[in-house]
């Protein structure tokens, strides 16, 4: 009887192990197959002068990436403008002053914004802040543009990773001790003061990780971004401008690029590029948030 | 004096600028939501939802989109139930067999937070790279297995949280009785089966959304697959590919599909709310 048990427990134990091993693989697969898939590529040009060169013509044979990874950044670095005072703010007011009935009903609608998929953000950027800005904002400014530019993709991307950045600096924020508080208040602090001077010193590396995550989840975000930015291989040199992200890319090429030698090794290759950036990034933010919920334990 | 006074209205301020960031924040959903459902409300009927694209059907004509519903479905459900089958057992094995402590746990956890980042783009382009050495071209089964890889870190991610939620005392009195680690994972699956559809319905809902996974590796056919090696069309494809279309008819449809993938995932957050709560009460 005790036998079966042991029998059916190590079976168990043995076949797991071997998903575990297969699941982790798959970060093995993705490096070693991108990287094989690039190297044409690096035997055609060098990594320095593919990262600097501004024409992107793979009819022609030149393949910069310049324009796309100009454009990721631009996205997200107006992404991340918007979002992170709005988080910050969201965030320390739902951990510091709203009552528990409205944090109940706000955290769930934060999570149905997690639970959109990218293409409902992509339909909205399309039927929403494509014409905002094409009608009311760059009118301002007075700039005519079609509305498809990297400023509605850094709209769009900044509403996706509101959800991500707001949970994570809640759950930091929640982190910081009571007596911390307690002590700056009672020295006679408003909670303004004590939110500035205690609380977000205190919770700076969690903040600073709560980031690091959403500029990766940015910098790989497809579909959306690919919809309302325009898609024009060109460096922007306005925030008016379209931009070509480097998800963008990959969605748009995938058909057609079979037919020239290179093309697919330069997708490829920007499909390496993202995964190495986000791998870092994702580790970084991580391990932080590691050693912040270990310090909490013990 | 002075001092305070200034002090009190900058605390006025911050809290009024705390007010206005948390109303952007939750009015940005009503916005989408408001935004899909006014577009896509006089362009949903019965038709739409319950048929195959007909002749034209792309120029403004007869059809509905079925095809891309029943696909969706077909891949998400599959792909969720097999990234279930992968995803508990490894979350049970690091922490029931392996144990919290040790290194190798650790390095995993950590190694499925970071492929829970990795962009479903960068899925996509790595399974069509394989499909393309393997000559398979597509279709359903690429994107099942495209899409499963995609979701194994959501389910092994949730059921650890739930794990750990798990009192350490049940543990040790199960373990007491003499049971076998794989006696002592059952007794624990039975007290998190609430939140254990959670985690599936977590993965089922990112499953649903994926474009950019589905993109490269299912392609898109009018009709229903009858083999797994047959390309597929899936929901969140069928919105993009209309609404590129100049034809208003077919934006219009764009809109009301775009309509029916919101009510999917509302109902979807709906019973994870549920069940969620559910699992909070057994506690």
């Amino acid at each position: 009887m005790l036998n079966t048990r042991l029998v059916k427990d190590t079976l168990v134990k043995r076949s797991t192990f071997l998903l575990l091993l297969i699941s982790l693989s798959v970060v093995v697969i993705i490096a070693v197959g991108l990287t094989v898939k690039s190297i044409p590529l690096f035997e055609y040009s060098n990594i320095f002068q593919l990262l600097t060169d501004k024409v992107w013509a793979p009819m022609k044979g030149s393949f910069g990436f310049l324009p796309f990874i100009a454009g990721t950044l631009a996205v997200t670095l107006i992404s991340l403008a918007i979002a992170i005072p709005l988080c910050i703010l969201t965030a320390v007011y739902l951990t510091e002053y709203a009552s528990d009935a409205l944090k109940n009903m706000m955290l769930p609608l934060v999570n149905i914004l997690a639970a959109i998929p990218p293409v409902l953000y992509g339909v909205w950027g399309v039927l929403f802040i494509v014409p905002l800005i094409q009608l009311y904002i760059a009118p301002i400014f007075g700039v005519v543009t079609s509305g498809y530019s990297v400023l509605a993709g850094g709209i769009v991307l900044a509403v996706m990773i509101f959800p991500i950045m707001i949970s994570i600096m809640v759950e930091v924020l929640q982190t910081i001790p009571y007596e911390l508080k307690a002590a700056s208040l009672s020295l006679g602090a408003t909670k303004w003061d004590t939110i500035k001077h205690v609380i977000l010193k205190k919770a700076k590396p969690g903040i600073i990780a709560a980031i690091v995550l959403s500029t990766s989840r940015a910098f790989g975000e497809t579909i959306a971004v690919l919809m309302v930015c325009g898609n024009v291989p060109k460096v922007p040199t306005s925030i008016f401008d379209a931009g070509y992200p480097i998800p963008a890319l990959i969605a748009n090429n995938f058909g057609e690029m079979m037919s020239i030698p290179l093309y697919e090794s330069a997708l490829m290759f920007s499909a390496l590029l993202l995964f190495v950036i986000i791998f870092i990034f994702n580790l970084i933010s991580r391990l932080i948030l590691r050693r912040l919920e270990g310090g909490l334990d013990g | 004096m002075d001092n305070t006074k200034r002090r009190l209205i900058s605390e006025k301020i911050a809290k009024g600028f705390m007010h206005l960031s948390g109303i952007t924040v939750t009015a940005s959903l009503f916005f989408i939501v408001g935004t899909i459902l006014y577009k896509g409300l006089p362009y949903l009927n019965w038709e739409m939802v319950s048929q195959l694209p007909k002749g034209g059907f792309y120029i403004g004509k007869e059809g509905g989109i079925l095809n891309a519903i029943l696909g969706s479905l077909y891949l998400a459900g599959v792909a969720t139930a097999l990234s279930a089958f992968i995803g508990i057992p490894i979350s049970l094995y690091l922490n029931i067999y392996l144990g919290t402590k040790s290194k190798v746990t650790q390095f995993s956890k950590l190694l499925f937070d970071v492929l829970y980042g990795v962009p479903s783009i960068v899925y996509g382009a790595v399974g069509f790279g394989i499909m393309v050495y393997f000559g398979i071209r597509a279709s359903l089964l690429g994107g099942i297995l495209t899409v499963t890889l995609l979701t194994i870190p959501i389910v092994v991610r949730t059921v650890d949280e739930l794990i750990k939620t798990i009192p350490e005392d049940l543990k040790n009195v199960t373990l007491s009785l003499g049971t076998t680690r794989w006696e002592l994972a059952k007794v624990m699956l039975r007290s998190i089966r609430a939140g254990l559809l959670t985690a599936i319905l977590l993965a089922f809902g990112r499953a649903i959304g994926d474009v950019a996974g589905v993109l490269l590796t299912t392609g898109f056919s009018d009709n229903l697959p009858k083999y797994i090696d047959e390309p597929a069309a899936t929901l969140p494809l069928a919105i993009f590919f209309q609404l590129s279309s100049p034809i208003p008819e077919v934006q219009g449809r764009a809109y009301a599909s775009a309509l029916v993938l919101t009510i999917i995932i509302l109902i979807i957050v709906v019973c994870t709310h549920i069940l969620q709560s559910k699992q909070k009460n057994r506690r």
